[in-house]
């Protein structure tokens, strides 16, 4: 008798949801917290990218991409546009890539394949994390120190070689990184099983673990190169800055204009049409970016539909 | 005279022998001085308890130990004859010559017909790459679930498929040795017994040597059974090292053991 009336007190009851329970007020609270914390850090995200939408957005035209910039000072109604800069930045970037994607994978390789785990190699992963770690700054004063001031590549002075230099030392790490992590995911079932039909080690990595790495060492390349991209204090020290096209067979040994630089640059001017020049860089280098992360996404996306 | 002529008939029908081997990883044996003469054309099975160093023998055939960290190996392993661990081997030429089939199956994410190719391809085969994966396909017996599918990935076989499909690759290098590490132990009963019938096909043109725990298994597939035994290291650490206790047909090891502890490990009394 007792036995069925406790068993009906608590399906009717003490089963409920109870909101006033201290519990439940504390989970509440908690929940809001972290909503609300969650929120705010994606708040400069937001700010950011429509600030710069409003204000760089508006400048979009097609003369943007094909002028020139002009000196602070000569015309007060307009500054020209970027054409050089966004240029200049994709030669850098792509300066920087052909330094740093060859070592970088190469770095990887030997960590995740021909390592075995001796001092040298943890040496190799420990300097990588804090290579990875050092301002970019660093990395530019570096370069102007061993490459710029010494004149030591054929005499050229600021340089769109030196600035690809400085940035392939910020790329570099993240490449290294990447692809010793991504070749470590690879199944040791996969080695032994080319190995066991008579593959060779060269074999085994070009043709089977590289391939099955393939995805986490392409997006972890693009993103270094997103972030290369955007990075301006190397560049100060190293490509400094042009207000002409990079022509001729000395292009790349003279001064070369980039996105980030012409950001800075124009946006310390006292003059209004310098400044709007500059919100419109940020937005290009925003959107250029946005896009190349967007790709690596979908490069993510892409091969792993593929492969199931 | 007869006594030498005697010497080259059983020297033709060795193909592998392992000469007083010991294997040891670190400081530690694994196995110790193993000698056994495995014959050519036959399945040979190696059974024993864990850790008794079944798998360590088989990888030291094709010197898959290279591999692991710290793995040594004294003794003689004579292949046709030739020490494989001689300094001027390349490993690679030996595991062309004496292929391996491991536990998990390992397809690699490539399609069908490029799982069986890849082996061939790298060995310098010249011939014709599309009989050579039809054939190896039926001799793992695995042809006519993929014959409509070579272009599809081998990861999308089902297990058993994906095992048969791992023989075909190695059967397309053309081996002379067929090294099989538990190739059944990750399947379920049917497979099992596909995989065994393959093996009764294959025998016919490779050697087979196959590492299992599945006595039964042992009984039905092989001509010759080595069991190996682990007793407890003389230094009371509580290692364990692995040795040959007995080698012979395998009908002789199953009805009329000569030793006790192969006697027990075959009734059940203790692995």
């Amino acid at each position: 008798m007792t036995q069925t009336k406790t068993t009906s007190h608590i399906t009717k009851s003490d089963l409920a949801y109870d909101p006033g329970l201290n519990r439940n007020i504390f989970n509440n609270i908690l929940t809001f917290t972290t909503a609300i914390f969650s929120f705010v850090s994606v708040l400069p995200l937001i700010l950011v990218l429509s600030y710069v939408l409003i204000k760089g957005g508006s400048q979009i035209n097609l003369s943007l991409i094909t002028q020139l910039p002009e000196p602070p000072g000569d015309d007060l109604v307009s500054a020209g546009g970027i054409g050089n800069a966004i240029l200049g930045t994709f030669i850098v970037t792509t300066i920087a890539s052909i330094i740093a994607i060859p070592m970088g994978v190469g770095g990887g390789i030997y960590l995740a394949e021909y390592s075995n785990g001796g001092w040298f190699s943890r040496f190799i992963r420990f300097g990588t994390n804090v290579l990875s770690g050092v301002p970019s700054i660093i990395a530019g004063v570096c370069v102007y120190g061993v490459i710029v001031s010494t004149k030591i590549i054929f005499g050229a002075n600021f340089s769109g070689i030196a600035g690809g230099i400085a940035l392939s030392i910020l790329m570099l790490p993240t490449v290294i990184k990447t692809t010793d992590e991504g070749l470590k995911l690879v199944s040791d079932d996969l080695r032994k099983g080319a190995l066991g039909v008579g593959a060779s080690k060269f074999i085994t990595i070009s043709r089977i673990t590289l391939p099955t790495a393939f995805t986490p060492i392409a997006t972890g390349i693009v993103l270094a190169i997103a972030r290369a991209a955007g990075e301006t204090a190397p560049l100060i020290f190293t490509a400094l800055f042009s207000f002409y096209w990079p022509s001729g067979s000395q292009a790349l040994f003279n001064p070369i204009a980039s996105l980030s630089v012409l950001i800075y640059n124009f946006a310390l001017e006292p003059y209004e049409a310098q400044n709007q020049l500059a919100w419109a860089a940020s937005f290009v280098l925003v959107m250029l970016i946005l896009l190349t992360n967007l790709f690596s996404r979908w490069l993510r996306n892409f091969t792993s539909i593929n492969k199931s | 005279m007869k006594g030498s002529s005697q010497t080259k008939q059983s020297d033709r029908e060795i193909t592998i022998s392992l000469q007083n081997v010991t294997i040891s990883y670190g400081n530690s044996e694994a196995v110790r001085n193993i000698y056994c003469d495995i014959p050519r054309g036959k399945v040979t099975a190696l059974i024993g308890p864990s850790g008794c160093g079944k798998s360590t023998i088989l990888r030291s055939l094709n010197r898959m130990n290279d591999l692991i960290q710290g793995c040594s190996l004294t003794g003689r392993v004579l292949f046709e004859g030739a020490d494989i661990y001689d300094p001027k081997v390349d490993p690679v030429e030996v595991r062309r010559r004496i292929g391996m089939v491991f536990q998990q199956p390992n397809p690699f994410p490539k399609s069908i017909y490029e799982n069986i190719a890849f082996g061939a391809r790298i060995n310098g085969y010249t011939g014709n790459l599309d009989e050579l994966v039809e054939t190896s396909l039926k001799k793992a017996a695995v042809w006519d679930e993929c014959k409509d599918k070579l272009n599809e990935s081998g990861c999308s076989l089902s297990g058993g498929q994906q095992q048969r499909l791992c023989i075909a690759r190695t059967i397309a290098i053309q081996p002379d040795v067929i090294l099989m590490d538990e190739p059944c132990s990750a399947l379920d009963p049917i497979s099992t017994l596909k995989i065994e019938e393959t093996m009764h096909e294959l025998k016919k043109n490779f050697t087979i040597i196959i590492v299992t725990h599945n006595m039964q298994q042992a009984l039905r597939v092989s001509d010759m059974t080595a069991f190996y035994n682990a007793e407890k290291l003389e230094t009371g650490s509580g290692g364990k090292v692995g040795y040959l206790v007995e080698f012979n047909k395998t009908d002789k090891i199953f009805n009329s053991p000569t030793q006790k502890a192969t006697q027990d490990y075959i009734s059940g009394k203790f692995g």
